[in-house]
């Protein structure tokens, strides 16, 4: 009986906690979605995915984590690997790798607008080796694949950070008798790496990708700053139904939008990825 | 930065492997950096020099933006509160949010997949459209404009974090190694608190410090919940969106600044995972 | 504003500046719970007029008010009660650095110039320089839309809301695009121009007059301010007005109207000027020693409002929460026109019907230099 109610008595707090905080508003805010002045309807749904902006900012939400999240978690895999072959100056560098983790993305979005407008460091940089003589306007609507490049890239320098803490520490209970037992039959680092770290390492890799797909879809602060008006996305939408026109329940209809592609996300992550029961160490 | 003690032969391929190894790492910390230094030099320039073309790359040390800020009123209250909501979230984060994690991991119970999806939901429906409704609550309640009360919303972005990856962290110890404990006479609660949990413990350190960092960037709930209580993100951002740019550049590195220095803090608790891999 | 404005006030203020999110979203949970802390709410009119009548404390007992009888009609929103006591105001205005003026094309007056002549210059400008220098801001937070409305369709159609689908308004699209071709392409990243002013990624440039303050005080001998050019319709611009209200759940409403007043006074007018670069809405006195920002700009409303072609509008009153809808109109019909390069006609067409849906819904009577209307103001 003890054992049986244990796993409940661990998750009540939090099921009690979120069931307060985010199911009740939630719930309250998901009714908005359905209703517009009386009874139960899905205009709010059409009016939102019929406005014009829909399918580009929803082809734009999904193309960026498309290409950023891949990235990052081979980005976030090397760094890992890299990490643990170390011995000296491991503690600074690790540091250096997850300071990114203690910056907002709002100031993600000033530090690399500075970087790619017209008079920013990357003109400076590139006309102080007299690659230009005058500045290249990256961030205009002519060239939307160096908007995208530029939005992909902070997204990327901000976000890596997350993964990296949490396949660092899964790496880290990988026993390391396992290693000394391939190297001693020969194995290449190459072998290693595939035969040992990434199946030990699926719990870790779950839970990362799981939470930077959800994150990469609530994408807005630094694709506001560096595309302007020029790269919609699903959040930018959301936030503009709700505070520029008032219309609180479309803008709870897009976010249950979101909400849908999150899960549907987290599903098919948690199936490719499942973790075999008895395979774990 | 070199790593690798040598004690294997030299061949050349070794060695230009090596070599390829540190220029790497080499290149990954200058990609974090070199941002960072950018903001540095913008901060610490004169208004004038923020706007000229080309830009200099090495900063002027000119003080007039930091010290605008400095001057401030409130400045000191609103960092004593930022530090007072995190270190808050930090703590509830942990503590509600690693049993389940425990759970998660080592029982089949029913209701666990549903429990799961209600722990990711959270941080996959935006917080600025559940303020109002929250607002509405602390309100009524009496836990509008307080410390705690903002801790506790921001609580609940933290804690997916907090259980998930207590979840994983649990998931990477063998379960025999409790069991083992238990042959030995250990009871269920003493087998935890004496194998598993100094192994865990550098885990739920990083995992805290993400709870700590997600307090202290978070904007919209801190500028809708506090009034006379701002944290400092909320009293800094809103009193930005419309200053001039030299500002916004200082305001975002005062913002940076005390959540680098937390990170440093505790970052030997970070790496102390390390210690676990050479047990 | 903390230090220049609220110095002087006997009682005690503690002023939190908001965006318009976080500010919206904490007023409306204050209302719907009944009890608040917010003493005085400080918006533009069309953020005011957004909030139900109802809960604002009717002001007509306070007994101030703007010189302008428009302004205070427009704060009663629709009621026949003050809803929210006009507080300061401004317009936008153009800039231009200085070294942009030997470009101007010949004959054209800086002070009385034509969109034709405007769109020469900046052609000019991008024809010596090599780069387009027209800066417009049509960023996330750039106020493009009142452009639209207050500027571009009062010059060329003599409306906004009738006018909105006529043969002149295609005309004035497609200027606007002519003058688009010489225009700063990074202008969607753009939302206050002064800070492109500075960084001379923009020599000529329209913008909210506070919102190019800062290149005129920083640097008062580089740039000068001049009036928004003229269409065949004449030369239409449009105020900003901004208002102080008391929302319902006020916890002091006596010590709050204290603070109304007290904004209202002369003196505190003027320091609202130095500290925002908003003016005063009251009959006041200015003084000779205000800074660069607020004489460039100040000076240059005086040359638009005194113009003999001078076309003011009105800011749109009645639409009620739907303001941001009708902006968007102008926006989404920008982006397709002059961005997406869509048929102009075609977008007119198919934006037209969103604008009457709004008009009809929101109920809203014309407003200038529309002609007046009986009941919702008609799209022709």
């Amino acid at each position: 009986m003890h054992a049986r109610m244990l796993p409940y008595l661990l998750i009540l707090p939090v099921t009690l906690f979120l069931c307060v905080f985010f199911l009740y508003p939630f719930v309250l805010v998901s009714q908005q979605a359905f209703t517009t002045g009386g009874g139960f309807t899905l205009d709010n749904f059409r009016e939102v995915i019929g406005y014009w902006k829909f399918p580009i900012s929803l082809s734009n939400t999904l193309l960026l984590a498309a290409i950023v999240v891949p990235v990052q978690l081979a980005l976030s895999l090397l760094m890992a690997t890299m990490v643990s072959r170390m011995e000296k100056g491991r503690d600074l560098i690790l540091y250096i790798w997850t300071i990114p983790l203690g910056i907002s993305d709002l100031a993600a979005g000033i530090i690399w607008l500075a970087i790619f407008e017209q008079s920013g460091f990357l003109n400076s940089m590139l006309y102080g080796v007299g690659a230009i003589e005058t500045p290249i306007n990256f961030l205009s609507y002519q060239n939307p694949a160096i908007v995208f490049l530029a939005i992909a890239l902070a997204e990327i320098w901000r976000a890596t950070a997350i993964m990296l803490v949490i396949l660092v520490a899964g790496i880290g209970l990988i026993p390391k008798e396992y290693y000394e037992a391939a190297e001693v039959f020969g194995a290449s680092p190459w072998q290693r790496f595939r035969r040992i770290t990434l199946p030990l390492l699926r719990p870790s890799l779950q839970t990362a990708l799981i939470l930077r797909v959800i994150l990469a879809f609530e994408v807005f602060a630094v694709v506001a700053a560096l595309g302007g008006t020029l790269f919609p996305v699903l959040m930018g939408e959301t936030y503009a139904y709700q505070f520029d026109l008032l219309n609180s329940g479309a803008a709870a209809a897009m976010a249950l939008i979101i909400l849908a592609l999150s899960i549907a996300s987290t599903l098919v992550i948690l199936r490719v990825l499942r973790i075999p029961k008895g395979a774990r160490i | 930065m070199s790593a690798v003690v040598a004690d294997t032969p030299r061949t050349d391929a070794v060695r230009s492997g090596r070599v390829l190894y540190v220029a790497s790492v080499v290149l990954l910390c200058a990609w974090v950096i070199v941002p960072l230094y950018f903001l540095l030099v913008n901060t610490l320039s004169s208004p004038e020099a923020v706007t000229s073309f080309p830009k200099s790359f090495i900063p002027a040390f000119n003080l007039g933006s930091l010290e605008f800020f400095m001057n401030f009123q409130g400045m000191l209250a609103a960092l004593k509160n930022s530090v007072l909501v995190a270190t808050l979230t930090m703590i509830l984060s942990i503590l509600i949010g690693a049993p389940a994690g425990y759970a998660l991991s080592r029982f089949d119970f029913a209701g666990k997949e549903l429990f799961r999806l209600l722990v990711l939901l959270t941080r996959a429906f935006p917080l600025p459209l559940l303020a109002l409704p929250i607002a509405v609550m602390f309100i009524n309640v009496g836990l509008d404009d307080t410390v705690f009360g903002l801790a506790l919303v921001h609580t609940t972005l933290a804690v997916p974090f907090a259980v998930l990856i207590t979840f994983s962290l649990f998931s990477g110890i063998p379960t025999e190694l409790e069991e083992a404990a238990w042959t030995l006479g250990c009871t269920r609660l003493t087998a935890f608190t004496k194998v598993v949990l100094p192994l865990i413990l550098p885990g739920i350190t990083a995992s805290a410090i993400f709870a700590f960092v997600i307090s202290w960037n978070e904007v919209f709930a801190a500028a809708v919940l506090t009034i006379e209580n701002r944290t400092l993100t909320a009293f800094l951002l809103q009193s930005l969106a419309e200053s001039p740019l030299y500002l916004k550049f200082a305001g975002g590195f005062i913002l940076v600044v005390p959540a680098l220095i937390f990170i440093f803090a505790v970052r030997k608790y970070l790496f102390a995972m390390w210690g676990i891999a050479n047990r | 504003m903390r230090e220049v404005v609220l110095d002087r006030h006997e009682g005690e203020v503690d002023y939190q500046p908001n965006e318009n999110g976080p500010w919206l979203t904490r007023l409306l949970a204050e209302l719907e719970a009944g009890s608040g802390t917010i003493g005085v709410l400080g918006g533009l009119h069309g953020e005011l007029a957004a909030l139900d009548p109802n809960d604002l404390t009717d002001l007509d007992d306070l007994g101030v008010g703007a010189a302008s009888g428009t302004f205070n009609d427009l704060s009663k929103l629709g009621t026949d009660h003050v809803q929210y006591i006009p507080w300061m105001q401004a317009s936008y205005v153009m800039a231009a650095n200085k070294e942009a003026l030997e470009y101007l094309p010949e004959g054209a007056d800086i002070d009385a110039l034509s969109y034709d002549e405007l769109i020469a210059w900046a052609a000019n400008v991008h024809e010596a320089t090599g780069q387009p220098k027209f800066g417009f801001p049509a960023g996330p937070k750039g106020l493009k839309h009142r452009f639209f409305q207050g500027y571009l369709y009062p010059s060329y159609t003599d409306g906004v809301v009738r006018t909105f689908a006529s043969d002149e308004a295609v005309t004035a699209w497609e200027k606007f695009r002519e003058l688009w071709e010489h225009t700063n392409p990074a202008s969607t990243n753009f939302s206050f121009l002064q800070e492109q002013l500075l960084s001379e990624d923009v020599w000529i440039a329209f913008d909210h007059t506070s919102r190019l303050a800062q290149a005129f005080n920083e640097r008062p001998d580089d740039f000068i301010a001049f009036p928004a050019p003229a269409g065949p319709a004449g030369r239409g611009f449009m105020p900003v007005l901004a208002g102080v209200a008391i929302p319902s759940t006020a916890p002091e409403v006596d010590a709050a109207k204290a603070l109304v007043t007290y904004l209202m006074e002369p003196e505190t007018q003027i320091a609202t000027l130095r500290a925002t670069n908003f003016f005063p809405v009251v009959d006041v006195e200015l003084p000779a020693d205000l800074p660069p920002s607020v004489q460039a700009a100040g000076g240059a409303i005086a040359k638009m409002s005194a113009a003999p072609d001078a076309n003011p509008g009105l800011l749109p009153a009645g639409l009620g929460d739907a303001g941001g809808d009708f902006n968007r109109v102008f926006v989404d019909t920008f982006e397709r026109i002059v961005l997406a390069r869509q048929d102009i006609r075609r977008v007119l067409d198919d934006q037209k019907r969103r604008l009457e849906a709004i008009m009809n819904e929101s109920g809203a009577s014309c407003w200038a230099p529309d002609a007046p209307s009986d009941g919702p103001c008609p799209v022709e």
